[in-house]
Parts: C-alpha cells; structure tokens; sequence
C-alpha cells in the first residue's frame, strides 16, 4: 500500500488552490516540498539516435511540473520520426527535431518553460555546457560521440550534476544513474507496516507508569474498559510478568511462540463473542513488535560512510554526526514516535500517542543540542532534524561504484552461476553487453558487437545468451520501438522525480529491461 | 576547437527505405533469436493482417491515454476505445491528450480525435458510454482487448464478458485481454487468453479490498483522523442531509464533510484532518502520475503488439503476470498465475466456502463484500432448494426479504451448493459449496 501524504495547513474555510487540484494526485506521494524541489529543476537532454527515448521521459516530468527543461538535439525531422516520436507531426518534417518536440511537450503544462538548442548557428555543445551550473540533471541518450561524453562527464563532476544515461534498441533497452559523490536520502517511504517502533523491551517511566494505571486492577475491570485496554499496554503488561517469572524478556522465536501463547490465556473468554478483540490485535503483534533494537544495515552504512571534507559540512552529515552521538549514547535511534491504530478507548488512545510524541520530542531536541555545537550547527532547520529523528531508522545511503571493465569482467563472470544454483530468472547481463557496444555507432551487425564485447570481456563472448542479445539487438538496426522506450522512459522519469524530490529510493545504478520476457533488473555496474 | 552539437549526422540511425515505420519493420521484417518461426510472418501480409486487426481499449483516462498513443505508435490502425468518464481538472498532471479547454468533455471522444490528428492513417472510435452499455456482439467484433481502469467491478465485468464469449468450436472467439493497472509508484500488467489461462477472477485475492473499520468504532471511539471523515461521511450526512444527494466532487460537499469531521477530530483531541485527506477518504483517491502510468501502459501495448506480430514470445500461457515496484529502487517480479479450476468465471468446480451455520443470511452476504475471493457487493442467493435472496426486482425483494434474519444453518445444508450473481459480475454465476466452520445450534436447542 502507499503511504499517503497530505498538506499540513490546507486553508480552513476554502479548498484547495488551482494547483492543488491540478497536482492532488502526485501532492498524495511526495507532498508540498516534493513539488516544489521539482518546480525549482531545469533538465537538460541531451537527444541523439531515433529520439525518442528521451522525449518520453521528458513528457513524465513536464505533466508533473518540473520547472524548466532543455532539449539539445541537431537532428531534422525525418518520415521515420514520425512512426515512433509521438511529440512531432507532419508538419515538422524538415524542421529542427529538438524545437517541434519542445513546442508539443510545452503544451502539455503552461508552468513548464521549454528551450531547444540548437538555437542558431555556431552554437555547439561547449556553447550549452559553457553557462555554468544550471542544470539540475542531465539526461543523454545513446548512442553518443565520444567527444560529447566526455565533455557532458566533465561537467557533471565540476558541478555535481546528476547524470542519465539511456539506450533503447528493438525490445531492448537499459539506462544508469551517475550520481556525483555520495546521495543521502532521509525520506525513504518506508510501507507503513515496517515503520512501527514501540519499544516493548525498553520503555522509559511515563509508559511504564501508564502501563501500571491502566493494568493496576486488571482482573476486576468491567468488560468493556478489559476489551479496550491497547494492544500495546497489554504486551507491555504481561512481558513485565512474564520477566518476573523467567529472568528475562522472550527472545528465541520458541520463548515468543510461548509468550504469544501466555498473552492469549489472559484474554476473557465469558463473552458472547468468546474472546477478545485488544487480545487478538496483542497476540497477533508479538512477533513484529517484541524485539532488542538493531540498527539495519543501510542505517549501519551511513554510520560506517567517511564522508569527504566537502560533505562532511552540509546539513545530512552534521545531524547524522549528532544522531551516532545519540545512539552511542542510549543504545537506541530517536524514537519516530508514531503509533498504529489499535482497538483502545479515544481518550486512551489520544494519551498514549502524546507519550509518544513527547519522548520522540525530546529526543529531538537531544539531537539538536548536538547539532548546534557544531560550527555550522546554528544554520540547520530544525524541520530537517525532526524530519531526520522520525525516519532515522531507514536513512539510506547510495554511493555508486566507478565503472570500470574489472567489475563488469566480475558481475559477467559469475552472472548466471547464482541463477541457476536459486531457481532464479537468469541474469540480463547479456543484454547491456550487447546495447553497451553500440554505444558510439549508430547500429552494428552481430559479429561488429560481439567483437566489440570481447575487447572487454572476451570469455563473455562465448556464452550463447550473450549472442542471442547481440543478434537482437542487431535486428533492431539502431531503431526504438515506442513501446520499450515509453516502458523506460517512464521508469527513468521515476527515477529522476526520486533524485530531485530526494525522496523514496533510486536505482544504483543501472536497470535492465528485456522486452521479450518482460522483466527487468537493476546491477550495479 | 568547434564540434557538433552532439551525436551530428554521422550518429543517424541507417533507414533502409526511409519509409515512417521503418523502425517498426526493422522487427516486423526480420526475425530475431527468440521468434517463433511457426507464428512469425515477415512478408507484406503479416503486416497487413496486423493493420486490420480491430483492437479495444477500456479506459480513456491516465492508462488509457498512454495506450492508445502507444498502440497507434505499434501500427495498429483501427482502435475503439470506450469510457463514460468526462475530463477533470484533476487528470491533468498525468492525461496528456487533455488541455484545460477540455475539462467537462468526454474522455473517450477528445482523446480519439487527438491520437487521430497527431499520427496520419490511424482510425479511433470514441464510445462515450459503460462498458456495460455494450452487447456481446460489440465485443465480438475485436482481436485483442487492453484494459486500463482504476475500478476492480469494470475489470470483473470485461473478465467475465469475454470469458463468456468463447466457442471452442471457433478461434476468433477467443480474445486475448491484456490489463494493467497502477497505485503510486507500483503497478502490474497481465496477459489472459480468456478460458484458456488464469483468468482476473482467478486473481482476484492479489487485489484485496482494505478491511473495513467497524461502525461501532466510527461511532464511539475514533482515534483516527479517517475515523472522524468517515464518522461525517457515513453517518453525519445521513442524519443531517445538508444536499439532497452527496457529490463527491462537489468541493462544497467535502467542505461539509471535512468541516463536520474537524469538529469530531477536536471533540476527541484528534489531529490530523485535513480537506485533501478529507477527499482522498471521501472519494478513496488512489494516488496516480504519469511515469507509473507510462512503464503500465507501454508494458501492456508491449505485450499487444507481441500477440499482434509474433514478432517475440508474449506474456500469456507461461508467465502471464509482471507486477512493478518503484518505491525502493526498481522491483519487478514475473510470473504465472496459476488457473483455478474452481474459479466462478472460468472454472468447472465449484469453490468451497467456510461459513459459520450462525451466522443470519444477512451477514453473510454484508461479509460476502469483504471476502477476498468474493468481493461482491449486491449479491443475489439461490440454493439447490430455492430463492434465498433476491436484490431485484423489488417484489421478489419484498419475498425474499424475511429470509434475511435467519440463521444461514436453517437455510442451507452443509456441503450445499449455492449459486450467487452480482451486476458487477455481468450474467455470470458464482457457485459455493458452503462448508459449515462450525456445528449449527438450531433455535429450539439456543439460549438454554
Ligand atoms: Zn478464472
């Protein structure tokens, strides 16, 4: 299921605003502060090949908002542009390819600034790449000439730009995501159900003494007020008892099963309905809920990540810094403070989350006192850090690898070896193989591309898949079909959405679509 | 030092005759590794079969747009698409064929005359109407089906249609039905070849309904922001009847709603209600972009143009399911969904169904809603014996009504069969052989 984000402060008395109800659906996943990281983006593609690819992508994040884009693309449009680009028409034939798609996309969202490139002649790709830092992403599809690479590679790592790349073949097709430096990402959307985090075996002295208020008298409570006290008062309740009588909290998964088995005996059973709704809510939560703390190990590898004397100064390594602090300190991550809707009287319910929102505050401003400490401390929103606090225990780190033929000889070595040994669809491998060495010629028969192939890793050529890949992409002849493009531009167009709302989590950092058996896989290459 | 923009003419891709589907024939003339020799015709008159195929799509919205630009890009080129819906404001950040000049008009009829301007030689035929306005013979009259709607009763009802169609005597009657749909970031696209694989009823406990929060919870002890929205939309509004009949997309309606539902959430010291959850509660809103809408869409047209061209193995009687994540990275998982030879569409058997004898008819049917494999909301009940319950026509209503309050045990068997039909369901019946959960205490022998 999808977590749903809703604005904070709708206006009271009217509704919505215009753009509200334009955007209500996207606002659900990514909310106010998505939006606007979007509305401030300007993307620029880089558009070669049948074109395609790209402009599908670009049609996802124009209807979104997106602030402004940019297609750069020399091409005219030719008859054969007109069979698989859906943003050109008749009429553009013999036109600039680059300004008839920008004018069709433009039409799709008037808050969207369009600009084409090639605008006169003399102008050339230093001439684009030369304003400085104004993009906030670039996209390229292949094939591409060297020399453009390069210089498009060039300025992603003087400006910390993000970079796509996209190839689109027949039934094939791949892109991979080159991020400068290491990507933080703080708002994971986690699924609701994996973000409870109640602290059973730990609670501090407000929810021990609630705990003891409501369970004082628990055998004489009416049938109601019994039938209504919170799952989570309850388990509480009977890990106390069940300490007293064993030494310690259940553990082992047989001690749990035992647990879940004493929880359920306290349960009334001289009712009409012959049991207990609170009870079976508590038995049915003892496995998920009843646990020691553990940090994951994405969590582990942001702890772990030395960040470089540039990162360690912004805002994600100083609270991540006082958040190591924090748990150094207790042994437990800030409490989200959450609670999950359970069977529970309104008055009782409403207490208990306030003894959950008032320790998960204070832990906040726990951390932020160590925040602050530091030299740049005083200029971090204190938004950011509760925000942190809350999702700390699904923070997530990507850091893509440099690629390099060493690691791809690695990945091609053993790539169908854990297939088969786990009943696994076989690896996809194959098909980059083979779209990657058409990555400077516009098409390639299958011998050019397995010859290709062999200058990095010649025992790969062998292997009948990845022929079988060659030769496909070979009968493609450097054409996209407009479906495979669509399919990846609409994940592409994911993937950029997720790096400029630094929100949920991209791809690291190459995925891998086969057309024919209609699957894909990501590989870090 | 001066170079080209980019890729230059030296990158152009190689047309063989510079003809518009050049790219296209690139496959539709050439076999690959994995094409089906028996199937795969590459001379003129494969591709001519495949432009006078007749292709329907359900759906005009953020799938249905994105389906038929697709399919008119794959050299279909005689496309009907059918959908009752009229444009909203709302649909604009993700179905492009719309402008805010279209807002109010019919979906099905602005998006086939734009797809029909933009691209030359392709024929859509607009049907502004239900699906369910159609007879079989209109259904008769296409190759393939592609579905993309948000509504599970639509889907069941297309399912169930076609799944009727079929004569084994005669092949055309079989239509291939290709169907995705998309929540947020997720979304799945499948391949059924009607009678022959598992079919949408077949999968119909992969779509769960979300469980209902009790009335009594509603009632008198909400803790929830939701608890407060349905509270107001349930039962304030029932009682108070501020408009005649509730709109849900009339914005002074949900401001009722959500106005009576901020002063329950402050009566009980709950926070959270907001006017966009207010809606989102009210109209149950699945979140929906265009990207997702994008990797369904091309993923379904993908699979339609396989079944259309031989040009590679589809989705279908080996894997026949792909389901897509993009909250975590990228997940997809393919698969085959097994046919259930105890489907109530598509099976022969009949399905068993656990029910407590106790329990009155009228339960049972109000949990016949929420039961995964069932997920029917106007039921009508026949037993081998007789009428149990009938929802229309209002006489045999009014007879079959006292039936209601009885006790399921003292009106079916245990192991009886029953039959159970639903207009979502179209004029297909559902058969249940009902099993006792536990044993039946007749009235004579209750209460002592
Ligand atoms: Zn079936």
């Amino acid at each position: 299921m999808t977590e749903v984000v809703t604005n904070p402060t709708p206006p009271i008395l009217h509704g919505p605003s215009d753009k509200e109800k334009k955007y209500d659906r996207q606002l659900r996943l990514w909310a106010a502060n998505g939006q606007q990281a979007l509305e401030d983006a300007h993307i620029l593609l880089l558009n070669s090949g049948s074109g395609t690819v790209g402009v599908e992508t670009l049609k996802n994040l124009v209807l979104p908002g997106i602030g402004k884009f940019t297609i750069a693309d020399d091409a005219v449009v030719a008859e054969a542009d007109l069979g698989v680009n859906f943003f050109l028409d008749e009429e553009s034939l013999g036109q600039s390819r680059s300004e008839r798609c920008v004018n069709f996309l433009q039409e799709l969202n008037p808050d969207v600034k369009g600009e084409h490139f090639p605008k006169q002649e003399g102008d050339n790709i230093e001439k684009l790449l030369g304003y400085g830092r104004q993009y906030t992403l670039i996209m390229y599809s292949l094939p591409i000439e060297p020399y453009t690479l390069a210089l498009i590679q060039q300025y992603g790592q003087q400006y910390k730009v993000p970079l796509v790349s996209i190839h689109s073949a027949g039934f094939y097709s791949y892109f991979q995501i080159h991020l400068p430096g290491c990507f933080p990402i703080i708002d994971t959307h986690p699924d609701s159900t994996a973000t409870t985090d109640l602290r059973l075996l730990n609670p501090w002295p407000a929810l021990s003494e609630f705990t003891r208020n409501l369970t004082k008298d628990i055998d004489n409570l009416s049938a109601h007020e019994h039938g209504h006290i919170p799952y989570l008062v309850l388990l509480l309740y009977y890990l106390e008892k069940w300490k007293e009588s064993h030494g310690g909290f259940p553990s082992t998964y047989g001690d749990k099963k035992a647990f879940r088995e004493f929880v359920s005996e306290g349960a009334r059973t001289d009712n009409p309905e012959g049991g207990e709704e609170n009870y079976d809510e508590a038995v049915a939560a003892v496995l998920k809920t009843v646990s020691e703390p553990s940090l994951s190990s994405s969590v582990k590898d942001v702890f772990e990540y030395q960040p470089t004397a540039e990162e360690s100064d912004s805002s994600f390594w100083i609270i991540t810094d006082a958040i190591k602090k924090f748990y150094g300190k207790h042994g437990e991550l800030p409490l989200p403070g959450s609670v999950p809707d359970m069977k529970a009287q309104s008055s009782v319910y409403v207490e208990l989350q306030n003894i959950y929102k008032v320790k998960a505050r204070q832990d906040v401003a726990e951390v932020l006192e160590t925040v602050r400490q530091h030299p740049r401390g005083k200029e971090i929103d204190v938004n950011e850090v509760e925000t942190f606090c809350k999702n700390a225990a699904f923070v997530k780190l990507i850091h893509s690898p440099d690629s390099s033929a060493d690691t791809l000889k690695e990945i091609t070595g053993m790539f169908d070896e854990q297939a088969l040994l786990t009943m696994m669809p076989l690896s996809l491998l194959p098909i980059y193989l083979a779209l990657n060495a058409t990555s400077h010629v516009p098409s390639a028969s299958t011998s050019e591309i397995i010859a290709t192939i062999s200058k990095t890793v010649p025992e790969a050529c062998s292997d009948p898949r990845v022929v079988q890949a060659a030769e496909e992409v070979a009968r493609a002849n450097g054409g996209e079909l407009h479906n495979i493009s669509a399919m990846i531009g609409g994940m592409v167009s994911q993937e950029v959405i997720k790096i400029i709302t630094k929100q949920y989590i991209p791809i690291d950092n190459t995925c891998i679509l086969d057309g024919i058996t209609s699957r894909t896989q990501v590989l870090r290459i | 030092m001066s170079q080209p923009v980019m890729v230059a003419p030296r990158l152009q891709v190689p047309l063989s005759s510079g003809s518009r589907w050049a790219y296209l024939d690139n496959i539709r003339k050439n076999k690959g590794p994995f094409t089906d020799e028996e199937s795969f015709d590459a001379s003129g008159e494969g591709i001519g079969a495949m432009e006078k195929m007749r292709i329907l799509v359900i759906g005009a919205g953020g799938l249905g747009c994105e389906i038929l630009k697709n399919l008119a890009l794959s050299g279909f080129r005689d496309i009907h698409v059918i959908d009752m819906d009229t444009i909203d404001v709302s649909n604009l950040n993700r179905q492009f064929l719309f402008r805010h000049t279209d807002v109010g008009k019919s979906k099905a009829e602005v998006a086939a005359r734009f797809v029909e301007k933009r691209i030359k030689g392709v024929s859509i035929t607009p049907h502004n109407c239900k699906i369910q306005d159609k007879d079989e013979d209109f259904y008769m009259q296409f190759n393939i089906v592609v579905c993309g709607l948000d509504s599970i009763e639509a889907r069941r009802w297309i399912n169930s249609t076609l799944v009727d169609l079929v004569d084994n005597e005669n092949p055309e009657t079989l239509k291939p039905l290709v169907d995705g749909g998309t929540e947020g970031f997720k979304g799945q696209s499948r391949v059924i070849f009607p009678t022959m694989t598992s079919c949408l009823e077949c999968q119909l406990d992969m779509h769960a309904p979300r469980p209902a929060v009790p009335l009594c919870t509603l009632a008198t002890i909400p803790r929830q922001p939701e608890h407060c929205i349905e509270w107001a939309h349930i039962m304030a509004w029932e009682q108070e009847k501020p408009f005649p009949k509730l709109d849900n997309d009339d914005p002074e309606h949900i401001t009722w709603l959500y106005q009576k539902a901020l002063a329950r959430a402050q009566e009980f010291k709950i926070i959270g209600v907001t006017y966009a959850l207010t809606q989102g509660v009210v109209k149950n809103i699945i979140p929906a972009i265009a990207s997702t809408n994008a990797i369904i869409a091309a993923s379904c047209c993908n699979e339609a143009f396989k079944i259309a061209t031989s040009t590679n193995p589809s989705l279908g009687f080996e894997e026949n399911y792909m389901m897509y994540s993009g909250n975590d990275s990228i997940y997809t998982y393919t698969f085959k969904h097994e046919k259930k030879s105890d489907c109530p569409v598509c099976g022969t058997t009949a399905r068993n169904m656990e029910l407590d004898p106790n329990q009155t008819l009228e339960d049972f049917i109000e949990s016949l809603a929420a039961r995964p494999e069932a997920q029917l909301k106007r039921p009508s009940i026949r037993s081998e014996q007789r009428t149990l319950y009938m929802q229309s026509p209002e006489s045999l209503e009014l007879k079959t009504r006292p039936n209601l309050a009885k006790k399921m045990g003292d009106l079916v068997e245990n192991g009886e069969e029953i039959g159970v039909s639903d207009p979502s369901l179209g004029s297909v019946n559902f058969k249940f052989r009902l099993r006792f959960s536990r044993p039946f205490i007749p009235a004579s022998e209750r209460d002592y």
